[in-house]
């Protein structure tokens, strides 16, 4: 477990900002970083989070590239087999899908098949998730896609503290990321102060937001503030409830999640990504495994439910709130206790 | 390649009558379109050939004589390779026998600092490259996916998802190109790869960029079974290139001297910022897919043997001949050497590779994860249970 302490002389700041920040500090301490992607250049991208970066870099540095994901990824591959490290944007998460042959076939595999003499240091930027209002294709949750392909790394930040140094760290790691940006939370606002920025060190373990006694919740991503908000109503009903913040699902921390469902007994991992083949059942699955004796509950899900993603109007109804949080935490067998 | 800033003109716009000039002027269409002259990227009209055509006259006698050991080497490599199936120790083999001249001259015309892209067919190339026979084959011996170290040849692994490789080639030359370096790649692939959507993206990318590479595509006719015209409705492959703002390049596949000519040309206009070139070389893959395919099921023997009496070993054999530059002694000479590589390479093959279990979960990370530990100890475990039995067995049968 990681702790997160808060820095002096920090000002409001947000995600976008510090994910800025990070590749302009990442692009000028090591010449061999590359940004590209569509719109990534003289826009700055769709979300602004490149913006800058071609002037104070050079295009060749932060590139447009042609509107072709398989072409962006497939041309990243062959720049790191000549030592660059490339950091690619994908515009959206479905957007991201002609690229999966590049990404499975060889971004996953070049370490391995290489026997060692090929890595692949390259970071693929994808915003995900939804709540934006954005309409079709723009808000899938594509995590299990990635987390099953043995060979990548899954971050994703939910802090705008993280942002900054899970991006540093994905993109100084000689293994090839998956960044997953969580888009609803690209304008939140924490105190960050961009002067003295930290990589979040190690990479890779989950973190304990809000400690607790009565139940875990196991959550990452754009479900954070969801899980926050829900423990700080669920005092109301008298459960205290802690919450893990996985930070990276690749690799996982089981150490992390296992010590605190061991102490609290119960727990619900929370994500909006489907349900059925969703990561939750895999963490459920990895928590039974290993706290069995001190479970007084099943392991409880709460995810979007198995449809595509549904249009803007109807979202609400789709991703899990702080309500169907507490209904799940309401489920969790209390009624043994009494 | 010329461009020409001049605004394309609708040609049917005319003076308007003179009634309508008290009328709003029709808007004329603000420029829209910087045309580029397709002229000089078409290709060939036929395939270039050097062989048997005046240009042989100009072409380098010990070039030749070296594309001829190459290639006698070379198909002594595929038909041992063939035979190395049949005895078990390939599990598969995708032949390039017919197609010889393109493997050898796209490994001679390259400089030691160029990379060389490879399809899974093309393990000859590499080996024509210098990477080692039995480092090329561990990926159809089943032992090591890629067997040689990418950096020590500059050759990446052999690529099996068709048409992969071709974005991976124009993202290293233009690597190559941002660092200064003067390094060019050439990519190998299919007519069946030309299909796919990573060519395109591979060709828009390398002419976009106008990076350091040219594309070689191996058109031997079929993508397993499929023939050409159920793959493209495109004149040639090589008119393709013209759609991406890059000359084609048209040529007689069996005719080594004709690819490493068109090939030396593409690399050299690479080398001096020309950007990017596609040659179709126009070949035949005489053998079937792999061991595993059956071809008479989808080609006439009349058709495969026009075509393997059009051989690229004859070809060249022949034309050496005529002028004087090839006897018996020296023929007999280059097959005793090629035979001598083939007798290695069975030799070699023929003893068992030796495989560590554990070598499983190396390398699929810079560092192991966690999950990845766990399930190294429980291999080992199974492992040490296995050893473990089979020493009490043994035991047993001493008693």
């Amino acid at each position: 477990m990681t702790t997160v302490a808060q820095r002096p002389g920090a000002k409001p700041a947000t995600m976008a900002q510090a994910l800025q920040r990070a590749l302009r500090d990442a692009m000028a301490e090591d010449p061999a970083v590359h940004v590209m992607g569509e719109d990534v250049g003289t826009l700055g991208g769709v979300f602004r989070i490149t913006d800058g970066l071609a002037a104070e870099f050079g295009d060749e540095r932060c590139t447009d590239t042609p509107l072709a994901e398989a072409g962006i990824l497939g041309t990243a591959v062959g720049m790191a087999m000549y030592g660059l490290r490339p950091v690619v944007e994908m515009q959206f998460d479905a957007f991201a899908y002609p690229s999966f042959e590049q990404l499975v076939s060889h971004v996953a595999k070049m370490r391995n098949r290489t026997g060692g003499a090929m890595p692949m240091p390259l970071t693929i930027r994808i915003p995900y998730g939804g709540g934006i209002g954005g309409v079709e294709h723009h808000s899938d949750s594509s995590e299990a896609y990635y987390m099953a392909t043995p060979g990548l790394h899954v971050y994703t930040p939910a802090t705008v503290e993280d942002a900054y140094g899970m991006l540093r760290a994905a993109i100084a790691s000689d293994d090839p990321v998956v960044f997953l940006e969580p888009k609803r939370l690209y304008w939140s606002k924490a105190p960050w102060s961009p002067d003295a920025p930290a990589a979040v060190e190690p990479a890779g373990r989950a973190v304990v937001r809000r400690p607790g006694s009565s139940a875990t919740l196991i959550t990452y991503g754009p479900s954070l503030p969801v899980c926050l908000e829900a423990a700080e109503a669920a005092r109301a009903e008298g459960w205290d409830l802690e919450v893990v913040d996985l930070r990276s699902l690749v690799p996982f921390d089981d150490e992390t999640v296992v010590r605190s469902v061991r102490r609290t007994g119960r727990a619900v991992v929370v994500h909006e990504s489907t349900g059925f083949g969703g990561p939750g059942g895999e963490i459920a699955a990895r928590v039974s495994e290993r706290c069995f004796h001190h479970l007084e509950a099943p392991v409880l899900r709460v995810a979007g439910f198995d449809i595509p993603y549904p249009p803007p109007m109807q979202e609400r109804h789709h991703l899990p709130g702080v309500d169907r949080v507490l209904d799940a935490v309401a489920r969790l067998q209390w009624e043994a206790e009494s | 390649m010329k461009k020409s800033s001049t605004p394309v003109r609708d040609p049917a716009r005319k003076t308007p009558p003179a009634d309508a000039a008290d009328r709003a002027p029709a808007p004329a269409p603000p420029p829209w379109q910087v045309a580029t002259d397709p002229a000089p990227l078409l290709p060939d009209e036929r395939p270039f050939r050097v062989l048997g055509t005046p240009a042989e006259a100009a072409a380098d006698p010990a070039l030749l004589l070296r594309l001829y050991a190459d290639l006698v080497r070379g198909r002594r490599f595929n038909t041992q390779a063939t035979a190395l199936t049949r005895q078990g120790r390939l599990a598969v083999y995708p032949s390039s026998a017919g197609q010889e001249a393109c493997e050898v001259a796209a490994a001679a015309v390259l400089a030691d600092r160029d990379w060389l892209f490879p399809s899974y067919r093309d393990s000859l190339a590499a080996v024509a490259r210098g990477v080692d026979p039995v480092e090329a084959l561990t990926l159809l011996r089943g032992d090591r996916h890629t067997g040689y170290d990418p950096y020590r040849y500059r050759v990446a692994p052999l690529s099996t998802p068709l048409a992969t490789q071709l974005p991976h080639a124009v993202g290293l030359a233009h690597a190559a190109r941002i660092k200064g370096d003067d390094v060019v790649a050439l990519a190998l692939v299919g007519d069946g790869g030309t299909s796919e959507g990573d060519f395109h993206e591979a060709m828009n990318f390398a002419a976009v960029w106008r990076a350091p590479v040219v594309f070689l595509v191996q058109n031997n006719g079929f993508a397993i079974s499929v023939p050409l015209a159920k793959q493209s409705a495109a004149p040639t492959l090589a008119h393709k290139a013209v759609g991406y703002g890059m000359p084609g390049r048209l040529v007689d596949g069996n005719d080594v001297a004709a690819v490493h000519t068109v090939l030396d040309e593409a690399l050299r206009r690479a080398r001096t910022g020309g950007g990017p070139t596609l040659v179709e070389a126009v070949t035949y893959r005489v053998d079937a897919h792999t061991n595993a395919d059956d071809a008479t099921r989808y080609r006439d023997d009349e058709e495969v043997e026009a075509w393997r009496a059009y051989d690229p070993v004859r070809l060249l054999e022949a034309a050496l001949r005529g002028r004087g530059l090839l006897d018996d002694g020296e023929v007999a000479r280059v097959a005793a050497d090629a035979e001598d590589m083939a007798a290695r390479l069975r030799e070699r093959m023929n003893t068992d590779p030796v495989l560590d279990p554990m070598d499983l979960f190396a390398q699929v990370y810079a560092e192991r994860t966690d999950q990845l530990e766990e399930q190294a100890r429980l291999l080992r475990a199974e492992l040490d249970a296995e050893a473990g039995a089979a020493g009490t067995s043994g035991r047993e049968d001493a008693r």
